[in-house]
């Protein structure tokens, strides 16, 4: 900011003073949150012997394209399914979940109907209901209709987004005029029709939100596929990548699977980090969102 | 779909049956558009519930089979010792760890509100980026970094001739969770409570610098009060995740075995239960009596808060 003239040379410094302090207060911070991260990277690089003998957070032998290598390969190429399995449940949920929390979300803002008050208090309620309570009864009537071991099982139940529904709901609101539906109506457009090719155009970047938020939910879950699913080929990089480690973990010669954990798990988050760089206005646009109504 | 000159005929002609019927057609549409999300509502969200909630008040008897048991299952969970230690453990990291990483959220999404420092932005994003790494993956990390044979730490200690720190060990386990769960949480925490001062209108801001009070002021008497509702949600979504604590634990048990109990925290419980002894029925009941636990502290929370900002 430009300092006024009238500003006296004693004042300005101690805003530069403050400045100074806040910024590296700050970076203390920062520090924090990319050191795990940057240990994860250097670590990729070591091989099983350099991991051990070497300081942990800076580089030795550059074993990357060995360490990818070994991950891509051990087990007869299991990672290489996991990370399948991963983009797979993730594109179809988010995907899936995106569709249906638009659609929804548009129907509570643009219309009236009998038991929207009650419908919608009963959707914010169920933000409330933790995920994790679902899953064990969820396993138990998959497990009744043998949906249990298979990729339904874990995308069926990835579809429901209530957090979507509402944020669909305050961005059609406020992104959707009426003006545009009722020119389309007097137009003689049907309702569906309404909706594919006026209302989604506006509605598409709170889509993306929601596509993005659910995509990374699904990509991030583990406690529902480790309960849900046991045929390893089936597993998503959480799951797979947390067997690695409990064996590493279990020693007896199998600690050389621990630079195989730590490059694998850097493999399975750099899609997200990547989308999240890239993406970063809808992320946030989601949480903004998210926090002005309630 | 009827074209535009059919539906001029249609109200040309006033036929009582066809307008009636479109009238209908009309009625359906919303419900039609919610149908794809309320199904998967009811059979994924409301059918386990309910479903749950049903088998919590049978027992598998060795005479006799499934039985009816009405609140057995209930009364035996409030008396649990093993339930109320996980409950008691995550009311313990709860009362450290929430303040600790909301108010650090608050103190940051200040500082990058006013922009009081350079590079907000790189900041924005650098305290959010854990956010994106999966619970999964934060916790193998920090496993790692707290490791006490090739753990940075511990080699840093092992330099310096001092003892290495025994993050995994019983009394350190809990710090060490809340770390893991402070580093994964406190940006996404952040740019809900910055997103929120960004919304407070322009004028009101100024108000304050107008009459010439201090920036620590402002922030105290007019920034916070503001944004109140975005505090108090973070804080309910805090209090029902500390609840829920499942993954890093359960991750970390690899880790340090002896330290990680089946009943750590009450979810870990419920889940050992229903996998490792095959207790469907009493782990229902469980996280039922779980879900009480969370709705108390979460309506308590609010009454002390809301009280508090009715007083200031």
């Amino acid at each position: 900011m430009a300092a006024t003239p009238t500003r006296k040379a004693g004042s300005s410094s101690n805003i530069l003073g403050s400045r100074l302090v806040v910024t590296a207060f700050l970076l203390v911070f920062l520090t924090y949150s990319l050191l795990p991260l940057f240990y994860l990277v250097v670590s990729a690089t070591k091989d099983g012997a350099a991991l051990f003998s070497s300081f942990g957070l800076w580089f030795s032998s550059f074993d990357l394209f060995a360490n990818l290598k070994a991950v891509f390969t051990y087990d007869g190429g299991v990672f290489k399914y996991w990370l399948i399995n991963t983009a797979y449940y993730s594109v179809l949920s988010a995907l899936g979940a995106a569709f249906a929390a638009t659609i929804a979300g548009y129907a509570f803002a643009k219309f009236h109907f009998k038991g929207r008050t009650l419908l919608f208090a009963i959707i914010l309620g169920a933000i409330m209901v933790p995920p994790t309570a679902l899953v064990i009864p969820t396993y138990l009537l998959l497990s009744k209709v043998a949906l249990v071991n298979t990729p339904f099982a874990v995308i069926l139940p990835s579809l429901i987004t209530p957090f979507g529904v509402y944020l669909m709901r305050v961005y059609a609101e406020q992104s959707v005029p009426d003006d545009l539906l009722d020119a389309a109506r007097v137009d003689g457009a049907g309702e569906f029709r309404i909706f594919w090719s006026v209302a989604l155009r506006v509605l598409a970047p709170g889509f993306v939100t929601v596509l993005l938020l659910s995509f990374v939910q699904t990509w991030n879950n583990y406690f529902l596929p480790l309960v849900v699913l046991n045929d390893p080929n089936l597993y998503p990089l959480t799951v797979g990548l947390t067997l690695w480690n409990s064996v590493a973990s279990g020693g007896g010669g199998a600690q050389n699977l621990y630079p195989l954990v730590i490059t694998g798990s850097l493999v399975s988050i750099l899609p997200i980090i990547v989308s999240f760089l890239f993406l970063q206005r809808y992320w946030q646009g989601g949480l903004t969102f998210g926090s002005l109504k309630d | 779909m009827s074209r535009g000159a059919n539906s001029t005929k249609e109200s040309v002609e006033g036929s009582g049956i066809k307008a009636s019927r479109s009238r209908l057609r009309q009625a359906a549409v919303p419900y039609v558009f919610l149908a794809p999300f309320l199904i998967l509502f009811v059979v994924f969200l409301i059918l386990p519930l309910a479903y749950a909630l049903v088998i919590s008040v049978f027992a598998d008897k060795l005479v006799g089979g499934t039985v009816f048991v009405g609140f057995e299952n209930y009364a035996q969970a409030l008396g649990d010792p093993a339930f109320w230690g996980g409950v008691r453990r995550m009311i313990y990291f709860g009362i450290f760890q929430i303040p600790i990483m909301l108010g650090l959220a608050l103190v940051f999404a200040l500082l990058l509100d006013s922009g009081a420092a350079w590079f907000t932005s790189v900041f924005r994003l650098g305290f959010f980026v854990p956010y994106a790494v999966p619970g999964v993956v934060a916790t193998l990390i920090w496993g790692y970094l707290y490791g006490p044979t090739f753990g940075p730490f511990s080699q840093i200690a092992d330099y310096l001739g001092l003892p290495a720190p025994a993050f995994l060990s019983d009394a350190w386990m809990l710090p060490s969770i809340a770390n893991i769960v402070t580093w994964e949480f406190t940006g996404y925490n952040m740019i809900i409570l910055y997103a929120a001062l960004q919304a407070v209108p322009t004028e009101v801001r100024d108000a304050g610098a107008v009459d010439g009070a201090r920036p620590w002021q402002i922030a105290l008497y007019i920034r916070i009060p503001l944004i109140f509702p975005a505090i108090l949600l973070t804080g309910v979504f805090s209090i029902i995740g500390t609840f829920q604590l499942f993954n890093e634990p359960s991750i970390l048990r690899a880790n340090a075995p002896g330290v990680i109990t089946s009943g750590y925290t009450p979810n870990f419980y419920a889940y050992s239960l229903a996998f490792v002894n095959q207790e469907y029925n009493y782990s229902a009941a469980v996280s039922f009596a779980l879900g009480a636990v969370v709705v108390v502290f979460s309506y308590v929370f609010m009454l002390v808060t809301n009280r508090r900002e009715v007083s200031a």
